[in-house]
């Protein structure tokens, strides 16, 4: 079966999806969102896989040794940077609504006047 | 809109999704069939080019530098954003209220967990610069190595250490380092332009390849 | 084709993220966000992807629940 990862990606995205929509607490759609961006990693390495392959990294084996793809790996490292960064960035936000609201609550938070 | 019609609106929304997502799915390769040029080209040439074994960190640094440059200002702005926002405001008070009235004091670390956070900060220390300082050979780099080396001084802060925390990472100290090291990356393109390359080239000479012993040809 | 580790990975992998979803209360989604993060773990290295499985190791066991955590007991704290 050769799209299983993929449909595992669109599962874990779907899950997520539902997760960030029917949350009751800001945090608890952070780490939902941490679980979407997750599902770019699985696609993107899996785009690049190439059956029998090794690691690009020709440190003891001869050059010409079949690799899977180095630039999705590249990518995906950018990707989980850019997830920690912007997880930093939101949890900060949570504080910050917490100590202006005094709720966490998305339902609660977006009947409030500005 | 209630939460049952969010859950509705949200089942029929992923239906068409999923509908056009193995619509996509039939016209792909498959999993483990790659067949575009790049990944293979890049391998062929990447050893022989920038003499570095680590074709990710090649690939990072080198062939897409420019990338690695919109990394690093994306870390600087959030590292930024965070002091910004969570900011001092002059009206605000440093413990609550309650602390306050009931006079209590901030309960001593356990001992278990000062002395197994002390424990392994040599450890890391030494890790973390091992990865730092070895992106060209094997899986490490700059970020992984520099998460670690983080990780100690977050080591000290767990084993209830705060004051030679404070001490060693002062505020106005790691914003200068941000700035410096996100000003000098992209300084080092602008001296690679002045040189008349493009921007970000590596005008350094290049080292010898590393190497294990190669291993011997295959006899047939 | 995926082999048959692959396979086992992405099915817990799929499990992981359905649990980290329906865990919540925060405090203890913590703990599976990181259990989560060291089966992503796995399966980069199932994947031949070293470099991004060290990244996704300091990201997922080191930072993420530093930061959680640390979010938790200021508003804990702010909550008093």
């Amino acid at each position: 079966m050769s799209i299983f990862p993929f449909i595992v990606v669109a599962w874990v995205l779907a899950v997520g999806l539902y997760g960030i929509i029917t949350s009751r607490h800001l945090v608890h759609q952070i780490v939902c969102l941490i679980v979407v961006q997750s599902s770019t990693y699985i696609l993107l390495l899996g785009v690049g896989y190439k059956t029998g392959a090794v690691a690009p990294y020709f440190y003891d084996i001869p050059l010409n040794t079949p690799a899977v793809d180095p630039v999705v790996q590249a990518l995906a490292l950018t990707d989980v940077v850019v997830e920690a960064a912007v997880t930093a960035l939101l949890l900060a936000f949570a504080v910050q609504a917490h100590k202006r609201f005094g709720t966490l609550d998305p339902e609660e938070l977006r009947q409030l006047q500005g | 809109m209630t939460q049952s019609q969010r859950r509705w609106i949200f089942l029929v929304a992923g239906g068409g999704f999923l509908a056009f997502y193995l619509w996509g799915l039939i016209g792909l390769p498959g999993f483990g069939h790659y067949p575009g040029p790049y990944g293979d080209i890049i391998n062929a040439i990447a050893v022989p080019q920038t003499h570095a074994t680590g074709v990710v960190s090649a690939v990072n640094f080198e062939y897409r530098a420019f990338d690695t440059l919109g990394e690093e200002f994306i870390l600087f702005i959030a590292a930024t954003g965070v002091a910004t926002v969570l900011r001092h405001l002059r009206q605000e008070r440093d413990t609550s209220a309650v602390d306050e009235a009931r006079n209590r004091e901030v309960p001593a670390t356990s001992d278990a967990v000062a002395m197994v956070t002390l424990a392994f900060i040599g450890p890391t220390v030494v890790v973390g610069w091992y990865l730092a300082s070895h992106a060209q050979t094997s899986p490490s780099g700059g970020f992984q190595g520099g998460i670690v080396l983080a990780t100690a001084f977050v080591l000290v802060y767990l084993a209830g250490q705060f004051i030679v925390f404070k001490r060693l990472s002062p505020v106005a100290l790691t914003d200068a380092i941000e700035a410096i090291g996100a000003g000098s990356f992209a300084a080092v393109g602008i001296a690679a332009l002045a040189s008349g390359a493009a921007y970000l080239t590596n005008i350094l000479p290049l080292g010898s390849t590393p190497g294990a012993v190669t291993p011997p040809e295959r006899s047939r | 084709m995926t082999s048959a580790l692959q396979v086992t990975i992405l099915v817990l992998v799929a499990g992981g993220a359905t649990a980290v979803v329906l865990t919540r209360d925060p405090v203890r989604q913590v703990v599976s966000v990181s259990i989560y993060g060291l089966l992503l773990a796995v399966l980069f290295m199932a994947f031949q992807a070293p470099d991004v499985t060290l990244s996704e190791l300091t990201v997922g066991a080191v930072a993420l629940p530093l930061l959680l955590l640390l979010t938790l007991a200021k508003v804990r704290k702010q909550e008093e």
